[in-house]
């Protein structure tokens, strides 16, 4: 896990809903309405930052932030196909 | 309750296909190209959806690349800031065309697939179109974009599922969608022919776990059981009026594309009352919203929440009432329908789509 590296799929990109003012994630099969800190964690998602790095990353930037709470977050959007699955790197 | 904005739409450009898919699931009357939405009306639809809340749109049909303005459509719903999906039969898909579509701002592609081999491909297609299919998904993978290969598994492909797989391997698919039939409009008409045998569904089921170890990380499988054969349906479309949208060609505004087969309700038309108003405040979207419509057994059941009582339209067109429980559902009492529609029948020709 601590060498996991997400990245969002082909096909996926981040974006902002003027309508809903909100930022979402578009990509193949769907669209993702976006909180602050879930646009942040999924903004960090480079394939090259690892998620200790990105939990670094996120603690620096806001208050109250768990690594489990991050690392649930990441491993929901990797179950809704928004981000490559840990197995593959 | 007030229902959330929509975030996707389903824009069924036109129903003219050059294939005649025996498992098509679009309606038995077939919208004539003389009543298709001109190229302004699709604008306007696609812009209202967009100032409504849609962020995704599917470009489907028929087949979408019988549309001339096709590439116009694809720059306006990007333009407008939407995610476009194209659903293609991909007769026609050159590569010269698929860059231009590409480049306007086609980001993903699901390309169908009727069989691994060109000759049962042909026969359930009834088209000579396989042939044309491993060049579109090379254009398709040329221009950069994903790749989703879709599969309608039925009793006559069944038996090639693993082939189906290596093939989707072999074209540089994402990911693979292996949806057994679902029943409506010509699959519905088909239905005897195409009613996959238990002893089929049971020897799929490893093939795809298999599959989806081996190929984990290179190819997403994805497999969408036979709901006949469930003991519950599916949560349809999250719920009616909940997420999706669908905008058949002619320009009426459906919840789900098979809804024009519940005959009690009145569907508008996105040229004749604004997308907004049809989507919040019209009779046929807000029907079976929420929970209030259900009957017995859904009304008081544990799972209502999980499978919303199924499918409104296979409520309708099984039981005759779209307020019943889905009779694919165990509980249902009409259940016995779908126990004799499994039952296999002896094989029987096609009726091909038009
Ligand atoms: C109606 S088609 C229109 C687009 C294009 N002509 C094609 O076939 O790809 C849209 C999608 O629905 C799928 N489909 C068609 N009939 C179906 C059925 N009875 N059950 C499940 N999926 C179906 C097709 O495979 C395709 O991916
Ligand atoms: S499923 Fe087949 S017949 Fe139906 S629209 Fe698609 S390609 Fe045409
Ligand atoms: S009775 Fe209705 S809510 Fe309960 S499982 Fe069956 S379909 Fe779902």
């Amino acid at each position: 896990m601590s060498e996991w590296a997400p990245r969002l799929r082909r096909g996926a990109r981040l974006g902002f809903d003027p309508v809903r003012r909100t930022p979402v994630v578009l990509y193949p099969e769907g669209v993702v309405v976006l909180n602050g800190t879930a646009r942040a964690v999924l903004g960090a998602c480079d394939g090259v930052a690892t998620v200790p790095d990105i939990v670094a990353a996120m603690t620096a930037r806001y208050r109250g932030v768990r690594p489990d709470d991050v690392l649930s977050l990441l491993r929901g959007l990797v179950a809704r196909g928004v981000l490559h699955p840990e197995e593959a790197g | 309750m007030t229902p959330q904005p929509p975030l996707g739409m389903l824009a069924e450009l036109t129903h003219r296909c050059p294939l005649h898919c025996s498992y098509c699931s679009n309606p038995l009357d077939l919208v004539r190209r003389e009543r298709e939405l001109t190229t302004d009306q699709w604008r306007s639809a696609l812009t209202q959806a967009r100032e409504l809340g849609v962020l995704q749109v599917h470009l489907s049909g028929g087949e979408p690349l019988a549309r001339r303005d096709l590439p116009s459509l694809v720059s306006h719903a990007h333009g407008l800031g939407c995610y476009v999906n194209l659903v293609t039969s991909g007769l026609g898909l050159s590569e010269a065309r698929m860059v231009d579509l590409a480049r306007r701002g086609v980001e993903h592609v699901q390309l169908s697939v009727q069989a691994a081999d060109e000759d049962r491909a042909d026969i359930i297609a009834g088209a000579r179109a396989a042939k044309h299919k491993k060049a579109a998904a090379a254009a398709i993978r040329a221009a950069g974009l994903p790749l989703t290969i879709n599969v309608v598994l039925h009793r006559r492909n069944h038996d090639q599922l693993g082939a189906i797989i290596d093939l989707a391997e072999e074209w540089g698919a994402d990911r693979l969608e292996l949806a057994n039939t679902q029943f409506y409009g010509w699959a519905m008409r088909n239905r005897a022919a195409l009613m996959p045998t238990r002893a089929q569904l049971d020897a799929a089921e490893p093939v795809v776990r298999a599959a989806r170890q081996r190929l984990a990380g290179r190819v997403e499988v994805v497999y969408v059981l036979a709901d006949y054969q469930d003991r519950h349906p599916k949560p349809c479309m999250h719920g009616w009026g909940a997420r999706q949208l669908t905008v058949a060609p002619d320009g009426t505004v459906l919840p789900c594309p098979s809804a024009h087969v519940i005959t009690g309700l009145r569907f508008d038309n996105v040229t004749e009352r604004p997308l907004a108003e049809i989507w919040y405040e019209s009779s046929s979207f807000n029907a079976y919203r929420g929970e209030d419509w259900m009957r017995d057994p859904c009304r008081t059941c544990d799972r209502r929440g999980v499978d919303l009582g199924g499918c409104r339209c296979q409520a309708f067109l099984l039981t005759g009432a779209a307020e019943n429980t889905d009779p694919v559902c165990v509980l249902s009492p009409h259940h016995d329908v779908v126990e004799q529609a499994v039952v296999p029948a002896a094989d029987v020709p096609f009726v091909m789509r038009r």
